[in-house]
């Protein structure tokens, strides 16, 4: 069974990191994601840097710039992730864009996610109906799932058409906002996680967009089963480096 | 084969709406409503209205004498500089603020590069009412004053792009996230064919005047509506797509697209999509695409701040692959001297972007008796700069 749904069996409420492969430094990808293991985080998203990343804000697009100065490109990450499953069990999940995954080439990008461990994918800019005329096929081939992105305008029967297509979480965008937000959550939030979570989905919901610290974290898993954290963690490397790993997860994680 | 788009939002390969999940119900949409809009007779009205006596419609269909002596075949220039505001721009921004209307929205985004689909777009929004937003990247925010000043002058807010290169992709950059931050009252107001299905299938209708004006005003002149050969510039592609739009289908029209080689090809500071570019998905679209092997995408170069994209719309990059469209790439020195050309012989100065479209002539021969239409998409005002720096003026 794939190492995302056996978390997911784990009924705790999660925390997942998301950081961009090459930052701060070219090499640190592994031992981010050591240190994430290390400190209690549930599962990871490795940024694959795009030059032109749509759905995220200024961190993100500061850190990928920096990642693609740096020489991260898609070859190098799987380099650099050919033994991680020595090392690192959570489950790992590249996010990026589709571009640089069209030009490797989707099957071939495939076959390399299952070859040195990625359990599933995040991909923004692919469309739902694109993926499964044109590669639902070829993820399932390679055991890789494709995590979905709905929002607080997504409707309901589209909802219910990505809860559908399906397997594992669905990826709860918090606001209508790129990544990075900082303004917190208020009552609207709170009555989209309430209005999506009395849905009854098939999957596990897990928010993202906008979390920040132990109350953001609390506010949006208190409806859901998870939070991941993205922009907040970059800005927290870039200001500590990796020592600030341990310390950072576990004031998540305090209520 | 038909060259226009099927209804899943495809040219041929290229197309489609590779969009985050954030901008879907946006898109979908204006995808839903947008050709039942333009269908409607209110609209139609008031779209034609405004083109008649707000852009000065239809735009002259200038027989260009001494130019076609020069090289020996008929040369007809359609003269968009003569819209409203300085360029072709302006027929797309009517239409897309009328649909902005109609769809309720209030608040007006747009990207600009060079600045003339930012003056385009502030200029229709002073007309309606509406608020309007222009990110411009920082870079081009320096190199075009006097635009941001006019948009400014016209009630706009601009935003300057300080992201990626700080350039005409990175404002589109910031214009779709701010739709993404903004999805129940903003209306986005894309400059050319490109983007998301619907945007290069609307966009092209909108600009498709400009060819049934053609048609027009040939049938007048030469006694039949088809010209032997259509030729315009293409950036994003939008003068061009509503140069060509009514002959796509009529195999006996040539179509030639011009692009922007900047400082020669392989010069590695080119703007020459069809030729440097590969499939990739940009703002949006699968097109051509110039990136790296690794799929980022590079920083295209034109001394013509209007043509330096480095994509091109999904319907050209079809033309290109079907072997339908023509295509020629055009240094920076090869647009000036053609632009001046045009100066000297006719008493007109061109855009640089329209600039590159005239210089073919020096190279591609054409029969005595062709009839060759050129869309002479923009006015020389916003080049001034440009043109006083290169020839020392
Ligand atoms: C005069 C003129 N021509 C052409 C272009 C290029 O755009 P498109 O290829 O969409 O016509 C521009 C863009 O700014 C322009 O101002």
């Amino acid at each position: 069974m794939s190492r995302i749904k056996e978390k997911l069996k784990q009924n705790k409420k999660l925390l997942s990191i998301y950081f961009t492969a090459g930052y701060p430094k070219l090499e640190d990808t592994v031992e981010i994601l050591e240190q994430l293991e290390k400190s209690g985080v549930d599962m990871v998203e490795i940024g694959l840097p795009f030059s032109d990343p749509l759905a995220d804000g200024p961190t993100i697009q500061a850190s990928s710039q920096v990642a693609l100065k740096n020489g991260m490109t898609t070859n190098h990450l799987f380099e650099q992730l050919k033994d991680v499953r020595k090392t690192v069990s959570i489950p790992l999940i590249i996010m990026g864009y589709f571009n640089p995954m069209l030009q490797y080439g989707v099957e071939n990008f495939c076959k390399k996610c299952a070859e040195v461990g990625i359990d599933g994918l995040i991909i923004p800019d692919l469309p739902l109906a694109e993926y499964q005329e044109h590669y639902a096929e070829t993820f399932k081939k390679y055991g890789l799932i494709n995590i979905f992105l709905i929002t607080p305008q997504t409707s309901e029967e589209r909802i219910r058409q990505i809860d559908a297509t399906s397997e594992g979480f669905i990826y709860m965008v918090s606001s209508a906002s790129v990544t990075g937000s900082s303004e917190g959550f208020g009552e609207e939030q709170e009555k989209y996680f309430q209005r999506i979570s009395s849905m009854e989905l098939t999957n596990t919901l897990i928010v993202g967009f906008g979390i920040q610290d132990s109350k953001t974290y609390t506010q949006a898993t208190s409806h859901t089963n998870g939070a991941i954290i993205g922009s907040a963690f970059i800005k927290m490397i870039l200001e500590k480096g990796l020592y600030g790993i341990s310390e950072f997860v576990s004031s998540i994680r305090k209520v | 084969m038909n060259y226009n788009v099927n209804e899943k939002g495809y040219y041929g390969e290229f197309g489609g709406a590779y969009i985050p999940e954030m901008l879907y119900p946006n898109v979908e949409e204006l995808r839903q409503n947008y050709l039942k809009i333009m269908a409607e007779e209110s609209f139609q009205k008031e779209f034609r209205a405004l083109l008649k006596d707000y852009v000065g419609r239809p735009t002259p269909l200038y027989f260009a004498k001494r130019l076609s002596e020069k090289y020996n075949t008929k040369i007809y220039l359609k003269r968009e500089d003569l819209c409203h505001t300085g360029a072709h721009k302006v027929n797309n921004t009517i239409g897309q603020i009328l649909m902005a209307k109609r769809l309720g929205k209030t608040r007006i985004i747009a990207e600009t590069g060079a600045g003339q689909h930012g003056v385009a777009t502030a200029t229709v929004c002073a007309l309606m009412g509406l608020k309007c937003i222009v990110f411009m990247g920082e870079i081009d925010i320096e190199r075009q004053a006097p635009n941001v000043a006019r948009m400014k002058m016209l009630g706009a807010k601009v935003v300057p792009a300080i992201s990626g290169s700080k350039t005409l992709k990175d404002a589109t950059n910031e214009a779709i996230r701010d739709w993404i931050n903004n999805p129940v009252d903003t209306h986005y107001i894309i400059g050319s064919v490109v983007g998301p299905h619907p945007y290069p299938d609307m966009v092209a209708r909108f600009q498709s005047v400009i060819s049934e004006e053609i048609k027009v005003q040939l049938k007048e002149k030469e006694g039949k509506e088809n010209p032997n050969f259509v030729v315009a510039c293409v950036g994003g592609g939008s003068n061009a797509a509503g140069a060509f739009y009514h002959y796509l289908d009529i195999p006996e029209v040539g179509i030639i697209a011009v692009e922007a080689a900047g400082k020669g090809i392989d010069s590695g500071e080119s703007a020459a999509t069809s030729a440097l570019g590969k499939v990739g998905i940009i703002h949006g679209s699968k097109t051509l695409l110039m990136q790296t092997n690794d799929g980022q995408i590079t920083e295209p170069y034109s001394i013509s701040a209007g043509l330096d994209y480095p994509g091109v719309g999904p319907m050209h990059a079809n033309l290109f692959r079907s072997g339908r469209g023509e295509f020629i790439s055009i240094t920076d020195d090869k647009a000036m001297q053609a632009g001046l050309e045009l100066c000297k012989l006719e008493g007109i100065i061109p855009a640089i972007e329209s600039s590159h479209a005239l210089a073919i002539f020096e190279n591609r021969k054409f029969k005595e008796e062709d009839v060759v239409v050129v869309n002479l998409s923009g006015r020389g005002d916003k080049d001034l700069d440009t043109y006083i720096k290169y020839f020392n003026l």
